[in-house]
């Protein structure tokens, strides 16, 4: 798709897409090898956006409780879609399936669409005048709104959209949204303060310290 | 031959992290704090995500079509439009913005 435009072969097109298998992690190392930036920048910056996979498989690794062996395949699907069709299911097997039927086709329809992409990206032009750049952002914002129920996850997305925006154009590619990640342990603390603070003569167990240590760990 | 390093470096580097969240020992996860945590996670990044594709050009924020186009499948999700339905809008209402403005 868009790396046979910035000077990639088709052959390193598509091991990209096979192995990296993270769609940001692949336009940013496109991207940044097209702007001349050297190899190791460029991975560096595709390096820090594929970094939230490993909150999701945080998620989902309580959920599938996968046994041991499988989990190395089962990896290379940890992305943003397999994660929140996993996190939908209201049970264990079918969060379990969930993850398998979105993992195999998109791993599938990814890379059949990368080698078309790579072959006809002449024949297709300016793939931003069909309005198609709207549709990563949209599939996101369909994904997300299911998951802003309460006043905390709305709090939380807010603190990372301004993190995410503000950040953009100060910080190297894919720093600004692990930094708008902090945006969760930040309402979390803010919360746990507040309960605190709403039973100040109760004595505080244990638990709640041990949350609020994690928390300004986190924090930090 | 750089294009390979690069290449290379990033499918080893994405994957690890991949394997890294999964490996995490369960003893750690079942601390309220983690699950907390991971579940609001998510959020915050898809939220950073769906702002930075929806207004950046580069390191550059602009506002354009896209924009549009977003706030018509947030329409279509207050709704309750399935979910192509939604990516569809976006898609459609941002095309005809950029027609119209050139």
């Amino acid at each position: 798709m868009t790396s046979a435009g910035s000077g990639l072969s088709l052959a390193q097109t598509c091991v990209l897409s096979l192995l990296v298998f993270t769609g940001a992690s692949q336009f940013a190392l496109v991207g940044a090898l097209a702007a001349g930036g050297n190899p190791f920048t460029a991975a560096a910056g595709a390096f820090f956006l594929g970094v939230r996979n490993a909150f999701y498989g945080l998620r989902l690794s309580q959920l599938l409780a996968l046994p041991r062996a499988v989990r190395p395949f089962a990896a290379q699907w940890v992305i943003d879609e397999t994660t929140v069709v996993a996190l939908a299911q209201p049970t264990r097997r079918a969060a379990r399936i969930g993850f398998t039927v979105t993992g195999l086709p998109l791993y599938v329809l990814w890379n059949l669409t990368t080698l078309l992409g790579a072959l006809g990206a002449e024949a297709i032009g300016d793939t931003d005048a069909w309005g198609l750049d709207a549709a990563g952002p949209a599939v996101f914002l369909a994904l997300l709104a299911p998951m802003l129920k309460t006043t905390r996850e709305r709090a939380v997305a807010g603190i990372a959209i301004i993190l995410g925006l503000a950040l953009l154009p100060v910080l190297p590619a894919g720093v600004p949204v692990l930094v708008a990640a902090a945006a969760a342990p930040v309402v979390l603390w803010a919360e746990g303060r507040r309960k605190t603070d709403e039973r100040r003569d109760g004595r505080r167990n244990d638990r709640q310290n041990d949350r609020q240590d994690g928390e300004q760990e986190a924090a930090r | 031959m750089n294009v390979w390093i690069a290449i290379t470096v990033t499918a080893i580097g994405c994957y690890a992290v991949k394997l890294i969240g999964l490996l995490v020992p369960e003893g750690v996860l079942e601390r309220p704090l983690v699950q907390r945590l991971a579940a609001l996670l998510p959020v915050a990044l898809l939220a950073a995500l769906t702002a930075q594709q929806t207004f950046a050009d580069g390191r550059l924020l602009i506002l354009d079509a896209r924009a549009a186009g977003l706030a018509a499948a947030a329409v279509a999700l207050l709704l309750r439009a399935p979910f192509l339905l939604v990516v569809a809008v976006a898609v459609i209402v941002t095309a005809g913005v950029r027609a119209m403005t050139g």
